[in-house]
């Protein structure tokens, strides 16, 4: 079922790249030691190398190189061991030496590709074209005064990964699904926090239309979009866009644009014409990069397990079904979470309970996995009640929620309460009696054939025990008497 | 003697010998400073007070017998190297009042070995020329003159601030860079002698870049051993440059007079170039003569691309140059003009604040890189480039070391060669392709021409191997027995 827009002429296919800009996870910038964390007041994160002092040097941050070969390896994409960089010149306010350091022609990831998974299960592979590390600008701030502008120059020379896929994605869906993977890989791999409202991580969005067996037609970039979900909106409207000039008579213009998301809308930025001639060349401050294959291996040895082979490492030992998997390892705090909860224990009702009551929760009260206020061990400790026939599954969700409000444990839990479970046959012999009698109607009405009233037994059995009746043997002593 | 006569061998050993101080050595050179330079303009900067205390704690040093190996001895230092605290312009305008906090790695290393900078000298601006006319603070005179001929005459480039200074015993040494031959060229024209060492010995750290595959500092002195003793300081790995290379700093000064026994000395055809004046083919014949005597086998080789090298340097060197002079912008530092708009002001600041030669370099370096003309223009000359180092590199399989002239003619006199700029780029002819291949290479004063001027000697060697340079030179040197002052200098000034 693939995506199509339609237009008076017929069916549009969309076809989309996208150029991803992630920050790096270090703790200096690309080629100084100024400090690369977010925020900070303004220009206290700047050396003067950031600052295009004259006489100063680059020099490469090795971590942030291990940072785009680990990304590299997490993209199950080619490392290239040697790779350059150029020089891309232009001038603005917030680049302090009128060029940005960036590997253009020779990057240091070359073909990868991510596997994405669909809503209807549909699972696709979206190839990447390159991976290459580039210097982040400064910040020119317009909204401070109204004759002058502000530079902030503690992003300037931040590192940055810029990560371009290949024209495969033909769909809005598709594209967030790559997002969301990409994202999801770099948060794994710890080389990039993919905080978008942040900027640390940020899309330039290709977009074309074709009609089916078309080659690709000219393309739109929409500069610089911020969240998943504008992605999703700009692909939309720009294709609408572009198939009603096409429909028109007219010719898309490739040129850059911005979207805008309160008028759901893109504007041009500037024409081709218009482009900036960024004259690169080399960067003779800097050697090529020449990396060892040993120490990529030792990266890779080091590498965390991916998604995708957690996903399937879950469904195999864990015998849960695949979106239960996805789900637990959209983040590498869940699926560890899960993994306590499930260890030695029953595996399926462990994803149960951590993907149902646990992430409504979670939901409700605006928490992450991180700072849930039930842990792992918690959680842990409620199953083995359940296990152990200490409480049944309707008391659980009530220790559950007790769990939820006081952080105590399951057990101090079902003993302040007094919810174990009553397995005492004579007791609940008695409530049986005792409910049989009163709904001596009904017990006329099922043995007539109302097959379906035996629930209504059970209820009121369990009701009169507060719940806290084994429900087998409620059903077995119900059997029995009736 | 004179102490601004001294060499820094014999200043070294007289500090030593507490035959002066320190103190009467700086202030011997500063009183010259004072007398010569409103008429030179060596030195854009005199630090003269700093001078004379570094000078008295040398002297403490002295006495404690904890000197160092420049301790004591008054350098020149090129207007192109930052200086912590000391106005630092590149002969520019539009750095005019510019006070890194911060000093570069080689003037760093000259300090930490004891030496007192007497003053930051004059060059051509961001070092582009070969004349040293196109300073912001005015051309420096050559303190040479022509027999019976009062014309100011250039003192070359783009290192002339510091070869005057050296020459006229305003320092005894001073740092040079080198881009196309903007120690060796000067030093030839002011009859001293100077060294660019291979790419990546000393450290571009804290320098002011004009083309940074090109760019190495260099010492610039009155002997070749003074030029030992300075590069014995300057040259050395440094990981704030990432093209400076970690490899053993030699002893220097123990090659100067070494045995050339054997050596193997090769003379490039190509370098019997048209324009080329018969008193320096006549002078680069007795070299060849000299170094015969002195042992070595004398070899024929060829660089065939040499043609290429200027073509190939004017294409490079301003493309870098244009990319690297894009931070003054007035923005974080620097002189700015202000304007209307971000444009505007870029505009204005950088008409104001660079000059004709500068704004020259950047239209052309921007030119050879734009879209549709780097493949023809910049990515040709990598090629070329690459064909100029293998000629070296397969000369060097079978010689030693080169001897060419440094420079087609002998200093000329300001005003001449101005209309025309690539008249001005000839002087580079013999330079550049070494600093095209990155190889080390010294200029020898080896004697006077007819109108009794200086005529220097190159010296190419291969790569790190500067210790060749440095015996064959001393070997030239004496040979020579250049002994000749200029007219214009601190003795004669008294």
């Amino acid at each position: 079922m693939s995506y199509t827009l339609e237009g008076r002429t017929g069916t549009w296919e969309i076809v989309v790249g996208l150029e991803v800009h992630a920050q790096v996870i270090s703790h200096s910038k690309l080629f100084s030691g100024a400090s690369a964390s977010y925020g900070g007041e303004p220009n206290t994160h700047v050396s003067l190398v950031d600052a295009g002092f004259p006489g100063m040097l680059p020099v490469l941050n090795h971590e942030c190189v291990a940072q785009a070969i680990r990304t590299g390896l997490g993209l199950r994409a080619r490392i290239n061991l040697e790779s350059r960089f150029d020089r891309k010149n232009y001038f603005y306010a917030d680049l302090p030496t009128g060029y940005q350091i960036s590997q253009f022609t020779h990057p240091i990831v070359g073909e990868g590709t991510v596997e994405i998974e669909l809503s209807d299960g549909t699972v696709r592979h979206i190839g990447i074209t390159r991976l290459h590390m580039e210097q982040d600008a400064g910040k020119s701030m317009h909204d401070q005064d109204p004759t002058r502008s502000f530079i902030d120059l503690n992003r300037a020379g931040v590192a940055l990964m810029e990560i371009v896929s290949e024209p495969d994605i033909r769909s809005p869906e598709e594209a967030g699904a790559y997002l969301r993977k990409l994202r999801q890989i770099l948060r794994y791999l710890g080389t990039c926090d993919g905080n978008m409202e942040e900027g640390s991580m940020r899309a330039d969005v290709n977009v074309s239309v074709r009609k089916a067996g078309e080659p690709f037609r000219t393309r739109c970039e929409i500069k610089n979009v911020n969240s998943i979900r504008y992605v999703m909106h700009a692909i939309e409207v720009e294709a609408t866009r572009q198939i009603e000039v096409w429909e028109d008579g007219g010719e898309v213009d490739q040129e850059t644009r911005l979207f805008d998301p309160s008028r759901n809308e893109t504007r041009s930025l500037r024409s081709k014409e218009d482009a900036h001639d960024y004259r690169y060349f080399p960067d003779p401050d800097l050697l090529p990069l020449v990396v060892e294959q040993t120490w990529v291996d030792e990266l890779e040895r080091a590498l965390p397990e991916l998604p995708d082979d957690k996903r399937d490492r879950f469904i195999k030992q864990y015998g849960i079904p695949r979106y239960d998997a996805s789900v637990l390892v959209a983040e590498q705090a869940i699926a560890d979470y899960y993994e306590e909860v499930a260890k030695g224990r029953d595996s399926r009702l462990a994803a149960n309970w951590v993907t149902g009551d646990l992430f409504g929760a979670l939901n409700r009260t605006g928490r992450s996995i991180q700072d849930s206020p039930i842990s792992a061990q918690a959680l842990g400790g409620m199953l083995d009640l359940m296990a152990d026939k200490t409480i049944n599954g309707k008391i659980a969700k009530e220790v559950f929620e007790d769990m939820l409000e006081t952080g105590d444990s399951a057990a101090d839990i079902v003993e302040r309460k007094g919810l174990k479970q009553v397995t005492d046959t004579g007791a609940i012999d008695a409530a049986v009696a005792d409910v049989l009698a009163r709904n001596a109607d009904k017990v006329e009405e099922y043995r007539g054939g109302k097959d379906r009233l035996f629930g209504f037994f059970v209820g009121q059995v369990m009701k009169a025990m507060a719940g806290k009746a084994n429900p087998a043997i409620v059903n077995e002593a119900l059997k029995k008497v009736l | 003697m004179s102490l601004t006569e001294l060499t820094i061998a014999d200043a070294a050993a007289g500090l030593r010998a507490r035959k002066f101080s320190a103190v009467e050595l700086v202030r011997a050179h500063t009183d010259a400073i004072a007398a010569l330079n409103p008429r030179l303009n060596a030195y854009i900067t005199t630090t003269s007070d700093a001078a004379l205390q570094a000078a008295t704690h040398a002297d403490e040093a002295l006495a404690k017998g904890e000197a160092k190996p420049l301790t004591g001895i008054p350098l020149g230092i090129k207007d192109l190297f930052c200086t912590s605290g000391v106005r630092t312009t590149a002969a520019s305008n539009i750095l005019k009042n510019f006070v890194p906090p911060y000093e570069s790695t080689v003037t760093a290393n000259l300090l930490r070995d004891g030496a007192v900078f007497v003053g930051k000298t004059n060059l051509d601006e961001f070092a582009m020329g070969s004349a040293n006319i196109t300073s912001a603070f005015g051309p420096v005179e050559n303190p040479w003159k022509r027999n019976g001929d009062d014309a100011a005459l250039v003192p070359g480039g783009s290192s002339g601030g510091s070869a005057a200074a050296v020459a006229a015993g305003l320092a005894m040494g001073a740092t040079g860079t080198d881009t196309g031959g903007s120690i060796r060229q000067p030093a030839a024209y002011c009859g001293i002698v100077g060294l660019k060492p291979t790419y990546g010995r000393c450290s571009r750290f804290g320098t002011i870049a004009y083309a940074s595959s090109l760019d190495q500092a260099g010492p610039m002195a009155r002997s070749v051993r003074d030029c030992a003793i300075m590069l014995q300081s300057m040259a050395g790995f440094d990981v704030r440059d990432s093209t400076s290379v970690n490899c053993d700093v030699p002893d220097y000064s123990a090659a100067v007079g070494r045995s050339l026994k054997g050596l193997k000395v090769g003379i490039p055809a190509e370098y019997r170039a048209e324009g080329l004046s018969a008193e320096i083919e006549a002078a680069w014949q007795r070299g060849i003569e000299w170094l015969k005597a002195a042992g070595c086998e004398i070899v024929d080789v060829s660089l065939p691309h040499t043609k290429y090298g200027l073509a190939t340097y004017y294409i490079v060197a301003p493309a870098e140059c244009s990319s690297n002079l894009a931070r003054y912008d007035g923005l974080r530092f620097g002189e700015r003009v202000p304007g209307d708009t971000l444009d505007a002001m870029y505009e204005a600041t950088r008409r104001a604040g660079f000059g004709p030669e500068v704004r020259r370099r950047i239209m052309m370096g921007t030119y050879v890189l734009s879209a549709g003309y780097y493949d023809a223009y910049y990515l040709k000359a990598q090629k070329v480039r690459s064909l100029i180092r293998r000629d070296f590199t397969e000369s060097f399989q079978k010689v030693d070391v080169l001897l060419t002239p440094t420079a087609p003619t002998p200093a000329f006199a300001q005003g001449e060669k101005t209309d025309d700029p690539v008249q001005m780029y000839l002087n580079d002819i013999f330079t550049v392709p070494a600093s095209m291949a990155g190889m080390p290479a010294m200029s020898v004063p080896v004697g006077l021409g007819a109108t009794g001027l200086p005529l220097g000697l190159q010296l190419i060697g291969r790569p790190f191997d500067e210790e060749t340079l440095l015996a064959a030179g001393s070997a030239l040197e004496s040979a020579a027995g250049f002994t000749h002052r200029p007219v214009i200098r601190a003795e004669g000034a008294k």
